[in-house]
């Protein structure tokens, strides 16, 4: 068997490069998510493949309103999409901690979210796990901000 | 033509660099005192330590590794500490605002040697393990100092109890 070596090794180079460039793409620029679960119910629901971006946060920053990806803070091979309620140092509306001992009333106190944190809440506030149970989450474990919704097509819409 | 030679091996070569030092690791300057002796023994003369990003995918460390990991309280920067305690674990706390700490899950309890010249989780408590970017396996520079990284905790910062199994599930 004749192994045509230039042209193998054209192709691996290719291959290499193509490779490279994706991974810069997706890794710096943007890329695709497939969403699951009940948390974002009314915006974004199982399935839905979502454009995110990464560059805007170099310039923008993250405001309220955005719907973000997000490492987990309790489990960092997961991720989570929340939409961003308040940013660092403005105020959020936190349920009173509660013990046994002092019988306090279930009632909500006023907190400020700490320097380089970020406040996130599910749409669906009776179905999320989010900033309400683990707190603020530092804005180093955002990983890119939702833009498009591009599947299904008949809800393809921009700046959700 | 020697141009458009460079401007192409540009187009390749750059996102060829980029991807091999997100995928297996990179050379980064420690500054700060934080970690002394381990790192920066000497105060003017700054260590350069290879942190390797190959095989970080699911974020496994263990007790006593040095990591690096952006800073909770400023995210354009990145800290490099050593991990004290994993999630489970129970851990004493020097200056924190409680004195033992059950890590949360996820998280781990980092510190740097240098105990009172560091700025970790005693100040701002247990760390998203998703925040760590890499380890540190080496110093590379000054010549004189390269070593391999040991793991090692001193015994006096082990954790008061250590978690029955390092994941909860």
């Amino acid at each position: 068997m004749i192994i045509n070596w230039k042209r193998l090794s054209n192709i691996v180079r290719y291959t290499v490069a193509y490779a490279a460039i994706t991974h810069c793409t997706f890794e710096y620029i943007g890329d695709f998510v497939l969403c699951k679960g009940p948390s974002m119910e009314p915006t974004l629901f199982t399935d839905n493949v979502l454009v995110t971006e990464r560059l805007t946060k170099h310039w923008r920053g993250y405001k309220p309103g955005d719907i973000i990806i997000a490492v987990s803070p309790t489990n960092s091979k997961q991720c989570v999409c929340k939409r961003v309620v308040a940013v660092s140092g403005q105020e959020v509306h936190i349920a009173q901690p509660r013990s046994v001992a002092n019988k306090t009333k279930p009632g909500m106190i006023k907190s400020y979210v700490p320097r380089g944190h970020i406040w996130i809440e599910g749409d669906n506030k009776d179905n999320s796990c989010d900033s309400r149970d683990y707190g603020p989450i530092p804005v180093g474990l955002i990983r890119s901000r939702v833009v498009y919704r591009v599947w299904p097509l008949a809800d393809a819409c921009g700046e959700l | 033509m020697a141009f458009r030679f460079f401007a192409k091996s540009l187009l390749y070569g750059l996102p060829l660099g980029i991807t091999f030092f997100d995928c297996v690791g990179y050379v980064a300057r420690v500054d700060g005192t934080s970690m002394q002796p381990a790192l920066n023994p000497v105060a003017d003369v700054r260590d350069y330590v290879f942190l390797l990003r190959w095989g970080n995918h699911n974020s496994d460390v263990e007790r006593g590794d040095i990591i690096s990991l952006v800073s909770p309280k400023d995210p354009g920067q990145k800290i490099i500490k050593r991990v004290v305690g994993l999630q489970g674990d129970v851990v004493s706390t020097i200056g924190y605002r409680d004195p033992i700490v059950s890590v949360p899950q996820g998280h781990c309890w980092v510190e740097g040697d240098h105990t009172g010249h560091s700025l970790d989780s005693n100040t701002f408590g247990p760390v998203a393990l998703g925040l760590m970017t890499a380890k540190a396996v080496a110093i590379v520079w000054p010549p004189e100092r390269w070593r391999l990284l040991e793991n090692e905790l001193p015994r006096r910062r082990a954790p008061i109890q250590v978690a029955k199994t390092s994941h909860y599930n």
